[in-house]
């Protein structure tokens, strides 16, 4: 009975402290439609798994990394606008994660679960990945923060100050693609994005430096998830969109009490 | 003689068969103060992102010193509405203490938007933000692109003079990008007058009265020129110490 609600509570408590500073990063870049890419090949990262009987979490976060990758190489290559090559990569990849599970006859797989996270099914091995992934993701945010947060105000002026810019991109390109595929299981494919987004505008509306923005999203995606859950269990409600209905809510509150401030 | 700061042998670059610069030669020593000017699209910045690292040129070469230490004034700074960004934040970026920030926007004359948000600066207190983070790198080579832009005339006086004493005190090479030759001569050791090619160079008097030159401006900026050639000795109005803004741990008082 505990296990049943302290599993599900510590496995969203752990992804949204680590999706707050990392969303902050998404909000300042404006990688919003990045993340949504990354998010939608993560099924096809589950439907790989099942093909190649891998374990999924290691599949997804394969899938995402990969197509991470993909995509920095098709970027320098300047073949077409980044939101356009998004956009094909986004929905192909979604596209062709739904046909390959469509095809496999020999495993059901519940689709709705993946699409929209299954906060209730988590278990130890979950919370493993989420933490060691999570610890993993922090403590390089941690140790690059400084480089990180230059290059994301004035890229020019961080490389002439030694910034090794292109490094930099690249590794918050795989955070992000890392945080994506352990949160999944949280709100799922469809909804993973707005755990990095709302909490960040959330705490943009109330903080006044970019350390104490990347703290406050933190806060707020933990008290979604905590609302999330509470709501999901008392109304019988789905987790994953339960969650993200409370950082909405935690989102417009936030700007009433805020006014007009910037 | 000591090494020059930087070096530049026949340079060439192009974008999209286009030339931009060509046949650029150039060389900094340290403690000298190089302006270049030119029309819109004379290739002003192409040639300081050369310097900076930032782009490569198609042929000649670009030598540094080694180990050189830059500090980069860009041109303009766009920083994203959703960051909230206090001034002294976005100095504390490059890796100086809170005492060197206060005496660095002390020296630029700003200490009083320490704690504002960056975006609610208006355009002069801007450049002076980023004037002060160039300075707070200790640049052996400071590079400003259009430093004064926005900034009213008194205060371009002002920042082209502290510019010169930062100069004098540290002994750092100066490369900036200007396109009026008037307001900068008085803190100029060297003008080069550039569209895609080197037209001409020199003291900024003898380039000022330069055919190639009044050829790009025309007659009237030498009037201005002359104009303010003849102010010269009239501005030292009002001199600020700056030697604190790079030696922030020494005690000195302000006076």
């Amino acid at each position: 009975m505990i296990d049943f609600i302290l599993y599900p509570l510590l496995a969203g408590l752990g992804v949204a402290f680590v999706a707050g500073p990392l969303g902050t990063f998404v909000v300042w870049r404006r990688m919003a439609y990045f993340g949504e890419t990354l998010s939608h090949s993560a099924l096809l990262g589950v439907a790989l798994g099942f093909l190649f009987d891998i374990n999924l979490n290691l599949a997804v976060a394969i899938c995402s990394i990969m197509l991470a990758l993909i995509l920095v190489w098709l970027q320098q290559k300047h073949l077409m606008a980044t939101d356009t090559l998004l956009g094909i990569l986004a929905h192909s990849a979604l596209s062709i994660g739904l046909v390959t599970v469509s095809l496999m006859d020999s495993v059901r797989i519940d689709l709705m679960s993946y699409l929209f996270g299954d906060l209730l099914a988590v278990d130890v091995s979950d919370l493993f990945w989420i933490y060691g992934g999570g610890a993993v993701v922090l403590g390089l945010l941690w140790k690059f923060w400084s480089p990180l947060l230059s290059m994301t105000v004035h890229e020019e002026l961080a490389q002439v100050e030694g910034v090794p810019v292109r490094g930099t991109r690249l590794l918050l390109m795989l955070l992000i693609a890392l945080v994506i595929a352990v949160s999944m299981k949280i709100v799922g494919v469809l909804l993973i994005t707005s755990l990095l987004i709302i909490p960040a505008a959330t705490a943009q509306r109330l903080a006044k430096t970019p350390e104490q923005m990347a703290g406050g999203a933190s806060i707020c995606g933990m008290l979604a998830v905590g609302g999330g859950i509470a709501l999901s269990w008392i109304y019988d409600t789905p987790t994953g969109p339960s969650v993200v209905v409370c950082s909405a809510f935690l989102f417009l509150l936030v700007l009433l009490i805020s006014g007009n401030r910037r | 003689m000591s090494e020059p700061l930087l070096e530049l042998k026949d340079v060439r670059v192009g974008f999209h068969g286009r030339t931009v610069l060509q046949n650029i030669d150039l060389h900094l020593n340290s403690g000298e103060i190089v302006t270049l000017i030119g029309p819109n699209g004379a290739g002003k910045t192409t040639l300081v992102r050369i310097v900076l690292g930032l782009l490569k040129p198609d042929s000649g070469h670009c030598h540094m010193m080694k180990d050189l230490r830059i500090g980069y004034m860009p041109q303009k700074l766009q920083i994203e509405p959703s960051m909230p960004l206090p001034v002294s934040r976005f100095l504390s970026l490059a890796g100086a203490s809170k005492k060197q920030i206060l005496n660095a926007l002390t020296c630029t004359g700003v200490e009083h938007i320490y704690n504002s948000p960056i975006q609610t600066l208006s355009g002069g207190e801007t450049q002076r933000v980023l004037l002060a983070r160039a300075l707070l790198r200790k640049p052996q080579l400071l590079i400003l692109d259009e430093p004064v832009q926005g900034v009213d005339v008194n205060g371009q006086r002002e920042l082209y003079h502290l510019i010169k004493i930062f100069r004098d005190e540290t002994g750092c090479g100066v490369l900036m990008v200007s396109h009026d030759l008037h307001l900068v001569m008085a803190a100029t050791d060297k003008v080069i007058c550039l569209n895609n090619h080197i037209c001409c160079s020199g003291h900024p008097s003898q380039v000022s009265q330069h055919p190639a030159y009044l050829q790009l401006f025309g007659h009237e900026s030498s009037e201005l020129a002359i104009y303010t050639h003849n102010h010269n000795h009239a501005i030292d109005g009002h001199v600020i110490d700056c030697g604190d803004c790079q030696s922030g741990n020494q005690d000195k008082s302000q006076q």
